[in-house]
């Protein structure tokens, strides 16, 4: 009896020192600069922290730290609802598994990693979100009062960044297609016309691709950033698998740009919420994970980052064939899609080299209102009436989410209730209204103005007066107007039009959105 | 070696005494056991397809049902069907003069022709075309083309889920004749899990098609050995419409249906009734268009 347990024991602590000599000889090993750009397979089939949580579990470490639950014994309904596996890896940071606000070990290698795989200087590990990756690159290129050049396009997480940090947004207005009614992308020329104008500004951040699939000439745009000393910050939430798959767009490291925020939990296949910030050579990763460390947790979840370090080796091994295959099916579904006659799903042919620098094709979205229905409609339909829930539905467009994790059987399913739809709800598409792009007009920056007296006034009531508070239908998430920007007839009827179709509006106080806070004159 | 199948809450053993084959194809797991009692039986993913005991009783009153309420069946579409099983019925008709059977699956069609012989040989029947797609792919863009469309796919759950949903049936009503009919399985009311499929199942049959009901049988190898099947129409009634007399004329031999018992089979037990009615509340008929 004893003689087992002192053997149990021994094995343990083999496996323990086994592990940590390895550690120290990864940890001793730098690479030179040279190597960096150059992706390692070998190096890439290692994933250090899942590793590290699997020596771990093990070890059958006896917990009397935080989570409370106790590898899910204190909660057997969420054992039985997440699995034993799963609550026994819901543990907190120690030294074996390092900790995210500063990272030494295990969580530092696997960024490491991470870094290589995506051709970044840099990556860190998000565990709030695209939201903090983005909050984290405009507050680190931007104080108060300081400029930042974007498109009015982007997603509410840019413009609640301004209001912590109190800089100013010089938008740049997008083309928007004349059929389908989607926001294009940031031409250069616009761009420029935009830096000349704005000397003083401080960064250029561009979303690409878009929600849409809509690319910038993102060289272009990161050159002209360089050239007046300006950073160059990229929304990259929907561009995961440029940095893997073949033949598709830029990616923002690629290009050269400063920072980018990357959705790993999109198209790269972690758990919802873990994300990824990837910064280029003139970042200062010192500075950047300070900022992070301002509103970041200090009890980041292990499932999250190990989901992160799992889908990097997944992405670095395999994910050139997974997007192929993904661009395969999304191909066939618009192609197929187009042939029922009525909806549009389009793809490369929007390619113009100036409002459409390049397009995503992984990215399936369809024009509805030919066969009579806003996207709205047609999402509500899909998943009321057939059980396919879709990204989103807007005023003019669809985006269904194809990704690592589809199947042939499910994209038929999808076509085939767009056929049925068609069949059963086509209206007359005349007195469908598109709603144009109008480019607001920014009275007050959004951190004065957030913070200003409001009156909360009736939405028709508005018109004239500068919102206090962002309106946005969710998704995307793109507000239709921000805080400080004037409210007009058209604004308003755009959100009426939008609520009456059935868009979920968000950012007011008031939940029904039939009031919107206003600064007080 | 024992076999179990079915859910978590109710399991129900057959003793197995080899297995005979095994694949993994592109769709599902395929293996063929035999049995004592069952004679060979096929699985897929681990649960029972059909036993060469009792498949009888399914291909049977999946067929003769409705052709013996449609006056004259001339174009029949099976969906699934690899087994050949649904086939090997139809072809006694004469009058049926063409019959595409619609399986994405090669494998499972390869593994049908190898160890079930006697329910494949349909597939030799020169009326007798195999395609090899998915059958919502199929359907896309046919219209009022079958006078007969059996679904004769597995279930609602994994590989073709796709073929019990709204969107199927209304590729259904659309790819019938203005007097076709649509038979589909219906699985069983018993256990929980199935019951909501069940319910959600007739609620789409319903809103689609003029005329649903719902008929019976008794399969041994089912889960809970009671199984439902769907009879969809556009204009024939199964009742009403139902001729015993020419069918009895025609002199096909059976096992298990009758014309004594096709009118027994529409007569349903109290629990299944209000279930049904249950899920016809609130459901308003399509538009036929």
């Amino acid at each position: 009896m004893l003689r087992s347990v002192w053997r149990r024991q021994s094995q343990a602590q083999l496996i323990q020192k086994i592990e940590q000599s390895r550690m120290n000889f990864r940890g001793f090993f730098i690479f030179p600069d040279i190597w960096r750009n150059i992706m390692d397979i070998e190096r890439q089939k290692s994933a250090p922290l899942y590793e590290a949580l699997e020596a771990f579990r093990r070890r059958r470490v006896v917990p009397f730290d935080v989570p409370g639950h106790k590898r899910g014994r204190g909660n057997p309904e969420l054992a039985q609802l997440l699995g034993e596996k799963c609550v026994g890896l819901d543990v907190n940071s120690m030294k074996p598994l390092d900790n995210l606000c500063n990272p030494v070990s295990v969580i530092k290698e696997a960024e490491e990693l991470t870094a290589e795989a995506f051709g970044a200087n840099h990556a860190f590990f998000m565990v709030s979100g695209t939201t903090s990756s983005v909050q984290t690159m405009v507050l680190a290129a931007c104080k108060a009062g300081e400029k930042i050049i974007l498109p009015r396009n982007v997603h509410k997480s840019v413009i609640n960044a301004l209001i912590l940090c109190g800089g100013i947004p010089v938008y740049v207005k997008p083309a928007v297609h004349p059929d389908i009614g989607i926001a294009l992308a940031m031409e250069t020329a616009e761009v420029e016309k935009a830096v000349l104008e704005n000397p003083d500004a401080v960064a250029i951040l561009v979303n690409n691709p878009t929600y849409y699939g809509i690319c910038s000439d993102l060289k272009a745009i990161t050159k002209l950033a360089h050239d007046h000393n300006m950073l160059m910050l990229v929304d990259e939430a929907h561009g995961t698998h440029l940095y893997f798959g073949e033949n598709l767009p830029c990616s923002a490291m690629e290009a050269g740009a400063d920072m980018a925020a990357v959705s790993m939990h999109k198209s790269g296949g972690s758990l919802t919420q873990s994300s990824l910030l990837l910064l280029g050579k003139n970042m200062d990763p010192g500075y950047v994970r300070n900022i992070i460390n301002l509103t970041q947790t200090t009890s980041a979840s292990y499932l999250l980052l190990s989901s992160l370090d799992i889908s990097r080796r997944n992405l670095a091994l395999r994910g050139k064939e997974s997007f192929a295959k993904v661009v395969k099916l999304a191909a066939y579904a618009r192609d197929e899609i187009n042939c029922i006659g009525g909806y549009y799903a389009y793809g490369s042919e929007l390619i113009d080299g100036v409002t459409v620098s390049d397009f995503d094709v992984t990215k399936l979205l369809v024009y509805t209102q030919g066969i009579g229905l806003t996207g709205i409609e047609v999402y509500d339909l899909l998943r009321d009436e057939y059980d396919i829930q879709i990204e989103f539905g807007d005023i003019g467009n669809i985006l269904a989410y194809i990704s690592i994790g589809d199947r042939i059987q499910d994209i038929e399913r999808l076509v085939g209730a767009l056929e049925d739809i068609k069949r059963l709800y086509s209206k007359d598409p005349n007195g469908l209204y598109l709603g144009d792009y109008v480019q607001p007009e920014v009275v007050y920056s959004p951190q004065q103005s957030f913070y200003a007296q409001k009156e909360s006034l009736p939405l028709e009531k508005t018109a004239g007066r500068i919102a206090g508070e962002s309106i946005m239908c969710y998704p995307p998430g793109i507000p239709i107007l921000a805080p400080g920007e004037r409210v007009t007839e058209d604004i308003i009827h755009h959100i009426r039009f939008a609520k009456e179709k059935g868009c979920s509006l968000q950012g007011t106080s008031d939940q029904n959105a039939d009031y919107l806070q206003v600064i007080k004159e | 070696m024992d076999m179990w199948l079915y859910t978590d809450n109710s399991k129900m053993s057959i003793p197995v005494s080899r297995q005979l084959y095994s694949a993994e194809s592109e769709y599902q797991k395929i293996a063929v056991f035999e049995s004592p009692q069952y004679g060979r039986l096929l699985t897929l993913d681990g649960d029972i397809l059909f036993s060469a005991a009792d498949e009888f009783i399914y291909n049977e009153m999946v067929v003769h049902v409705p052709m013996s309420v449609h006056p004259c069946v001339k174009n029949v579409l099976i969906i699934g069907g690899g087994d050949g099983g649904v086939a090997r019925e139809l072809i006694a008709y004469p009058e049926v003069e063409n019959i595409d059977v619609v399986e994405p699956d090669e494998v499972f069609i390869e593994a049908c022709r190898e160890y079930f012989p006697d329910i494949t040989r349909a597939f030799d029947d020169r009326r007798v075309n195999i395609i090899e797609r998915d059958g919502l792919r199929f359907l896309r863009g046919k219209v009022g083309e079958y006078d007969l469309i059996i679904n004769d796919s597995t279930d609602p759950f994994g590989h073709t889920e796709g073929l019990f949903t709204k969107e199927f049936y209304g590729s259904c009503y659309r790819a019938l004749k203005d007097d076709g009919i649509m038979v589909y399985q219906h699985g069983s009311p018993f256990f929980d899990e199935d019951e909501t499929a069940f319910r959600a199942m007739h609620r789409k049959a319903y809103s689609t098609f003029p005329i649903s009901r719902v008929y019976q049988a008794h399969i041994p190898t089912c889960p809970s050995g009671y199984w439902m099947f769907g009879f969809a129409s556009k204009k024939y009634h199964p009742i009403n419409d139902f001729n015993p007399v020419k069918w009895n004329a025609r002199g096909i031999k059976t096992w298990y249906y009758t014309t004594n018992l096709h009118i027994g089979a529409f007569m349903l037990p109290r629990y299944v009734e209000e279930l049904l009615i249950e899920a016809e509340k609130n459901e308003i008929k399509a538009v036929f268009r």
